[in-house]
């Protein structure tokens, strides 16, 4: 299948690939997806002491599409609060990287990852 | 060397020039271009004669009688006229059929129609390696059974069944056997006059031969009927009607001659290329073949890169030809029914390409997939959170996963 340019650019180059201290009271850790399907998709963000991601890291197993989808993700929440990460839409992504319609689950999972993370740490911290 | 380097052999080889030579000289006015059905003058006389001793050739790769050899558009077609032929004609005799959970397409899909119109099959399961025995056929037949249809080698795993003994199964008990020898014809010996085998089903184009064109064999001694599928003209002895491609059928006959006249040396060049494949990825963590590797076919090896997806390995190899065992494309995400019949694992099923290669693979070719798929699969595993948990040493059958 065709993939868009931004697709092929995030794939052959990831950002922000990596893993974050997850015992760390700043960072918050979104593991969603499952092997069966396909995808999993692991996403983790740092906040600073006012809520500012600072640090986003990700690691995917799954097609281009879902790797690019969180590749992407990652850049788009350094410097958001907790509340506007969570925010961030499916379609948007979608949009951002011109994903067919048998990918767009991909960007689903990229949300689901961005809001699991975002609950993580405010669980974590009590919120 | 040319890109992408083609290991899909499998799928489909090219025609080998030989072949296309002998059917461009089947097609213009200058060439014998005649109807082989026409009696009336010499351009049909021709073309019979070159229809015939194409049959010949095809007859003599599976030591047959060329009155055994049944015209057909291809493996499909083959399939389809053994099984409903078969089915439909002893119909009143019992409508029970046996085949297995791995066999292709055009045997599953054939069956679930004879299964609407009323017909009862059962699909045996094949182990670990991929393999069914004549043991679990023998146990499975009724007295109700009428055929028995199974592949010589499977075409994702490769795996070569033993058709020899499930044969004398099935002849001991009455019951027909058809066995779809699409994946084994020119790669290993097939001797119709020692295997008790009634129908079996050959492809062109999976041996140097053109697409569109195959034969089914259909045994005389003892004697098989069969209801037609396809009416009108009466060719083929009634089995096929249709008028007769000539420059296809010349082809087959041709790419057939050549693969038994070329079997040894076929047979040596696949399997030390296919060995040298798998000596250069081995050495690689978590790399498991799906399927017996010693009961395999020289030409195949279907191999599973743990924790890395399938198709974004494929993504990776964008210059390699190969068939990913993940149909990822679509929107269900399932993995491949026959590595899932043998339990490969999830993660293990999605992440699995067959590599399959042919007379004219190189070595060059091999050792320009070797480095680019180890250069994938690090890549990708960098990038995998399974591998992560893996080297962390976490059971992944043991999280529960929110299915998606």
């Amino acid at each position: 299948m065709a993939y868009s340019d931004k697709v092929i650019d995030h794939y052959e180059n990831p950002r922000n690939v990596g893993k974050l201290d997850d015992n760390s009271n700043s960072v918050g850790t979104g593991m969603v997806g499952a092997p069966a399907c396909g995808d999993v998709m692991r996403l983790q963000i740092q906040v600073d002491d006012e809520g500012i991601i600072q640090d986003a890291k990700f690691k995917t197993y799954g097609c281009g599409s879902a790797i690019a989808s969180s590749s992407l993700l990652t850049e788009w929440v350094k410097g958001k609060s907790l509340t506007e990460a969570a925010e961030i839409k499916n379609t948007e992504i979608a949009e951002e990287l011109a994903l067919p319609p048998v990918k767009i689950h991909c960007s689903v999972l990229a949300e689901d990852a961005i809001k699991a993370a975002v609950k993580d740490l405010r669980d974590k911290r009590g919120e | 060397m040319k890109l992408p380097v083609y290991l899909d052999y499998s799928a489909s080889t090219p025609v080998d020039p030989r072949v296309a030579k002998e059917m461009m000289d089947c097609l213009t006015m200058d060439g014998n271009f005649g109807n082989p059905a026409s009696r009336s003058h010499v351009y049909g006389w021709k073309a019979e004669e070159a229809v015939e001793s194409a049959r010949r050739q095809v007859a003599d790769l599976i030591n047959a009688d060329p009155r055994e050899i049944v015209w057909t558009s291809g493996a499909t077609e083959s399939d389809n006229l053994a099984i409903k032929g078969v089915a439909h004609f002893n119909a009143k005799k019992g409508k029970h059929i046996i085949t297995s959970k791995i066999e292709h397409k055009a045997v599953l899909d054939t069956c679930r129609q004879l299964e609407r119109e009323g017909f009862e099959v059962t699909y045996l399961e094949p182990d670990s390696d991929g393999m069914i025995t004549a043991a679990q056929v023998a146990e499975a037949i009724r007295e109700d059974t009428t055929i028995v249809s199974l592949m010589h080698v499977n075409n994702e795993i490769g795996v070569i069944y033993d058709i020899a003994a499930i044969g004398e199964v099935c002849r001991e008990r009455k019951v027909f056997f058809h066995v779809d020898a699409a994946q084994s014809a020119g790669k290993i010996e097939i001797d119709m006059a020692a295997m008790k085998v009634d129908l079996m089903s050959f492809s062109a184009h999976k041996i140097y031969g053109p697409k569109g064109m195959g034969a089914l064999y259909v045994s005389r001694k003892p004697r098989v009927r069969l209801e037609a599928q396809m009416h009108g003209g009466g060719h083929e002895r009634g089995f096929r009607s249709g008028t007769l491609p000539t420059h296809q059928i010349v082809g087959m006959g041709e790419a057939f001659r050549l693969a038994k006249e070329e079997m040894a040396k076929d047979h040596q060049h696949c399997l030390d290329l296919r060995n040298r494949l798998w000596e250069g990825v081995k050495d690689m963590e978590q790399v498991h073949v799906n399927g017996s590797f010693d009961q395999r076919v020289s030409t195949n090896i279907n191999i599973s890169f743990a924790y890395v997806e399938g198709e974004s390995l494929l993504m990776s190899l964008r210059d390699l030809a190969v068939s990913s065992g993940s149909a990822c494309t679509s929107a269900s995400l399932e993995p491949s029914y026959v590595l899932r019949a043998l339990g490969v694992n999830d993660e293990m099923a999605h992440s699995s390409i067959r590599f399959s290669v042919g007379r004219f693979t190189t070595e060059e070719d091999i050792d320009y997939v070797i480095a680019k798929v180890r250069t994938a699969v690090d890549k990708l595993r960098e990038l995998s959170p399974l591998w992560d948990m893996y080297k962390d040493g976490v059971d992944l059958s043991k999280i529960e996963w929110a299915a998606h």
